[in-house]
């Protein structure tokens, strides 16, 4: 009569190799990161942080990446939050266009916004030109902290608005109508009803974009004007024109990562005082405002969402202005695009090349983990869920360097190809992709595929046959933004990439950097049209409409 | 081929919880055998060690000759049907009963033979094509006892198979459910935490509370005859009452309140002598006395079923209990009337103090010692 022991199957050879790749893939490069920090020439040091700490430079970095992070938060909270509430709970003309352009907007690269909005409302810009004329004198600039937070808003409310709508699909309609039945309606209700329940959700937002604020490098840089921030030191230091300095770099990293996984930790506190689950029965119905409110509501929603396009117009339209030299001049013409037509073809087979192999592996690696972590709770698949969350709180130029130095010596030379590229994108992209496929998982009852085990399937084949068909639909819906997320990632291949493996959002910010801002808004223009046209295919195969995060 | 299934002192744990601490019972070939309890007494617990879903932490699992504890869910040649249907949503009702025929790679010719057999024999044929959630509830289930039977398999177990229809179609799946298993003849293991389902199906049912096996018999003889306090209160109907057995001039009386006394003729030998009994009498199991014998009661109130009158009583006791007669034609007792009630003494149950056992003679348990 011997106990049985628990049974070594299939799913824990996929937790091993699972477990195996995040070892070789994340942790060591993570590790070796850590020994360059700490070592000079082969013996232990502390001077590099001791460095941070002694300068007075640094530490005016973090305080301003805090300043900036924290503003750029709440401002992006303020926006969409609203926005959500508005677009869920009413009627709006172009639902569907609007929707479109909100994934765009959070989709672009960072420095797009920053670039466009230094043509509109720089020194020199449109809009500045236009108000100059209008009241007599120069409005106040756009440069430094104010800007910043300005762009980071613009670019960061369209993800508050998605998650929150994503919270807003789940609250019942009958919480809302019990609610009015007892006297709280309007804006009352607002505060008093739908914040509380997207609350967690709301939280959840705020860590994201306050991540994403704090590793963004490239806005500062073109918009900052000497109001340096935390990243850009990293940036620097590493591959910048002088004086870079590995070891310090690596420093400041780990610096950084301590900073968010504080900051993640505080988050994780606050949301665990929220913690409830919600599933609508009856999802909210949009209902029609009328008059004023009407109005008001209309002008709101397409108001905020067209600013916070407005740059990407602005882009796709300097892309077919006449230019001279670098710069733009009267007319249009299409030397913008014929300066790139050698280089496009390459630049567009590599994004997708590089984007299908990654969503791929996104898609496969995030369900079984997914799967792992509902259905076959351990140790060891704890251990590989903590270890796929890691990436969510490293900012992405931190995962490149590390990746640069565990790869480019021997036994493994990574660096140069396409493969660390799309490792990259695996690691970043794969947290987001977890959390919406375990929660697909949740909702699929487990005697599905215990019905196909007991018809003769073996686990793998359940899974394959009975399980994965029924979280297809789900999956997919998260796979668009995935995709949308991977063609546009900047923040890691800006440091992997070589000439053989650009992108077109790298040639983008390859022509940025070089000040030739007519290629740069052709290369922009048609990732925003290749965007587009693979968004369009998906909702036509999607049996539900709606883009979820 | 129908298998017999034994388990031998089988034990489950939730990490350091025990939910089934030593659980042996006999499944006969071909039988249609009932596992009855409340909810959480481990009734799924055992079925899915059973079926293979379950880890076991102790004792043996035999289909026949074989020990089955380390064999694969998907080797044991069962048929499982679930309380949620576990219809695969994306295929067809056709490939949804195809699918274990599929996994067995049988040839195509076969599989639509059998397939368009079981799917007739079940009565959604004319479904075939179309996807599960433009099903009802009771049509899915069809599916799903479809897709279990059609592999022929050794074993088909049934996890609440009903609860999710409403009343009446419950009735009659169940009913269909009998017939079907009665025709293939198929050693059956059914979840249920309905008592009156339980008897409709069964050929033997064993009763569970807290993950022990209390008695198992057939339907008749858990009525007449249950093993202890526990068995004679889930199913059917019952009044407990307190009473003392005394043995006098070589008789066995059963004194009960207000001094009402009768003779029982049934109780086991070694348990003739004095002692304090818990009494279960079934409402049929009441008569009323015109002439003023028995226990004295007042009427609280009264059910009109059409065949049987419903009556609630309250004694002078102080002890509420139920009483069934069947519907006069002159009229119902009035609330507030004083009645007095005898008890069919060769019907009552008689058991210990404590109501671990009845004492009564033709108590079957088929429970393995
Ligand atoms: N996966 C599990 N982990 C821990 N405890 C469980 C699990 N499944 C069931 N239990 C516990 O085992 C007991 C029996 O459950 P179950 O077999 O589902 O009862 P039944 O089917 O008779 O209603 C319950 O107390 C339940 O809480
Ligand atoms: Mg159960």
């Amino acid at each position: 009569m011997s106990p049985t022991k628990k049974r070594f199957d299939i799913w824990t050879v996929i937790s091993l190799a699972i477990l195996g790749l995040y070892g070789l893939f994340l942790l060591y490069p993570l590790f070796r990161l850590l020994l360059e920090s700490i070592f000079k020439n082969g013996a232990f040091t502390l001077e590099y942080f001791t460095k941070f700490f002694s300068n007075p430079y640094y530490g005016t970095t973090l305080v301003h990446s805090f300043a900036l992070s924290i503003s750029a938060t709440i401002f992006a909270l303020i926006i969409g939050v609203p926005l959500a509430y508005f677009y869920n709970m009413y009627e709006i003309k172009g639902r569907a266009l609007l929707q479109i352009i909100i994934v765009l907007c959070c989709m672009s690269a960072p420095f797009i916004g920053a670039y466009a909005w230094v043509q509109l409302r720089g020194n020199n810009g449109v809009i500045t030109r236009l108000i100059e004329s209008l009241i007599g004198h120069k409005p106040p600039s756009i440069y430094g902290f104010r800007g910043i937070v300005t762009v980071l808003s613009l670019q960061l409310f369209p993800l508050v608005h998605m998650l929150v709508s994503g919270a807003l699909k789940n609250v019942d309609n009958s919480l809302l109508e019990a609610s009015e039945n007892m006297g709280v309606s309007g804006v009352k209700r607002f505060f008093k009803v739908v914040i509380p329940l997207c609350m967690p959700t709301i939280l959840a937002a705020a860590l994201l974009v306050f991540m994403r604020a704090f590793a963004d490098y490239g806005t500062p840089l073109l918009i900052g004007q000497g109001y340096q921030t935390f990243p850009v030191i990293i940036y620097n230091e590493y591959f910048g024109e002088t004086g870079t300095d590995h070891n310090f770099a690596a420093a400041v990293a780990v610096i950084a990562i301590v900073i968010t996984a504080i900051i993640f930790l505080i988050q994780k506190w606050a949301s665990n005082r929220f913690e409830f689950h919600m599933n609508a029965l009856h999802p909210i119905e949009m209902k029609k405002a009328t008059g004023l409110k009407n109005v008001l509501i209309q002008l709101y929603t397409w108001g905020v969402v067209l600013l916070a396009f407005m740059p990407q117009v602005y882009v796709m339209y300097c892309s077919f202005r006449a230019t001279s030299g670098k710069i733009f001049v009267k007319g249009f013409a299409m030397t913008s695009y014929q300066k790139i037509a050698r280089d496009v073809p390459l630049a567009v087979r590599n994004t997708f090349v590089i984007g299908i192999i990654a969503l791929a592996m996104v898609v496969l690696l995030a369900v079984l983990i997914a799967y792992l972590v509902v259905r076959r709770r351990s140790k060891l698949n704890d251990t590989i869920d903590t270890a796929s969350m890691i990436p969510y709180i490293i900012p992405g130029s931190v995962v490149g360097i590390a990746l640069v130095i565990a790869f480019n010596r021997k036994p493994l030379v990574l660096t140069g190809t396409a493969f660390i590229m799309i490792v990259a994108l695996c690691i970043r992209r794969i947290p987001y992709t977890i959390r919406s496929s375990v929660a697909i998982l949740q909702q699929i009852p487990i005697t599905v595929e215990e019905a196909a085990i007991s018809l003769g399937c073996s686990k793998l084949e359940a899974f394959f046959k009975a399980t994965l068909p029924m979280m297809a639909n789900g999956v997919l819906s998260g796979a668009i933004l995935s995709w949308v997320t991977i063609i546009t990632e900047l923040a890691t291949g800006v440091i992997l990439y070589n000439r053989n493996t650009i992108t077109l959002t790298l040639s983008i910010y390859t022509m940025v950097s070089r000040g030739s801002d007519g290629p740069a808004a052709a290369y922009a223009t048609i990732l925003n049209v290749l965007t587009v046209i693979s968004m369009l295919i998906f909702m036509k195969f999607s049996k539900n409409k709606d883009i979820s995060f | 081929m129908s298998v017999k299934i034994i388990v031998k002192n089988a034990v489950k744990k939730y990490g350091d919880n025990t939910v089934i601490p030593n659980l042996s019972v006999d499944i006969k070939e071909g039988e249609f055998f009932t596992l009855l309890g409340p909810s959480g007494c481990g009734k799924t617990t055992l079925l899915r060690m059973i079926a293979g879903f379950n880890s076991i932490e102790g004792g043996d699992i035999y289909f026949n000759e074989k020990r089955i504890n380390d064999l694969d869910p998907a080797k044991r040649n069962i048929g499982m049907v679930f309380q949620n249907y576990a219809i695969f949503p994306h295929l067809t009702v056709r490939d949804n009963v195809a699918f274990g025929l599929k996994q067995k790679k049988m040839d195509k010719k076969t599989i639509a033979e059998q397939t368009d057999k079981f799917m007739k024999l079940m009565h959604i044929d004319e479904y075939a094509d179309r996807m599960p959630e433009r099903l009802s509830g009771g049509q899915q289930q069809r599916v799903a006892l479809a897709r279990a039977l059609v592999i022929q398999p050794d074993v088909l177990l049934m996890d609440e198979p009903l609860s999710n229809l409403d009343a009446k179609l419950r009735v009659e799946m169940r009913t269909v459910i009998k017939e079907i298993q009665h025709n293939v003849g198929i050693t059956t293991v059914y979840v249920t935490h309905d008592q009156e389902e339980a008897m409709a199906v069964s050929d033997r049912i064993a009763v569970m509370n807290l993950g022990e096996i209390q008695q198992i018999g057939s339907p008749k003889t858990l009525y007449q005859r249950p093993a202890n306090l526990f068995v004679s209160s889930f199913i059917g109907r019952t009044n407990i009452m307190e009473g003392r057995l005394k043995v006098e001039g070589g008789k066995t009386i059963l004194c009960l309140e207000n001094g009402y006394e009768t003779e029982l003729t049934n109780v086991r030998e070694e348990c003739r002598m004095d002692q304090n009994v818990k009494v279960s009498v079934r409402p049929e199991e009441f008569v009323i006395n015109t002439e003023g014998k028995g226990i004295e009661a007042t009427i609280d109130d009264s059910v009109f079923l059409g065949l049987n009158t419903h009556y609630f009583v309250t004694t002078k006791g102080g002890v509420k209990a139920e009483i069934v007669q069947e519907s006069l034609i002159d009229s119902i007792l009035p609330q507030g009337m004083k009645i007095h009630m005898t008890v069919k003494s060769e019907k009552i149950n008689v058991l210990t103090e404590d109501g671990s056992a009845n004492i009564l003679t033709g108590v079957l348990n088929d429970k393995p010692e």
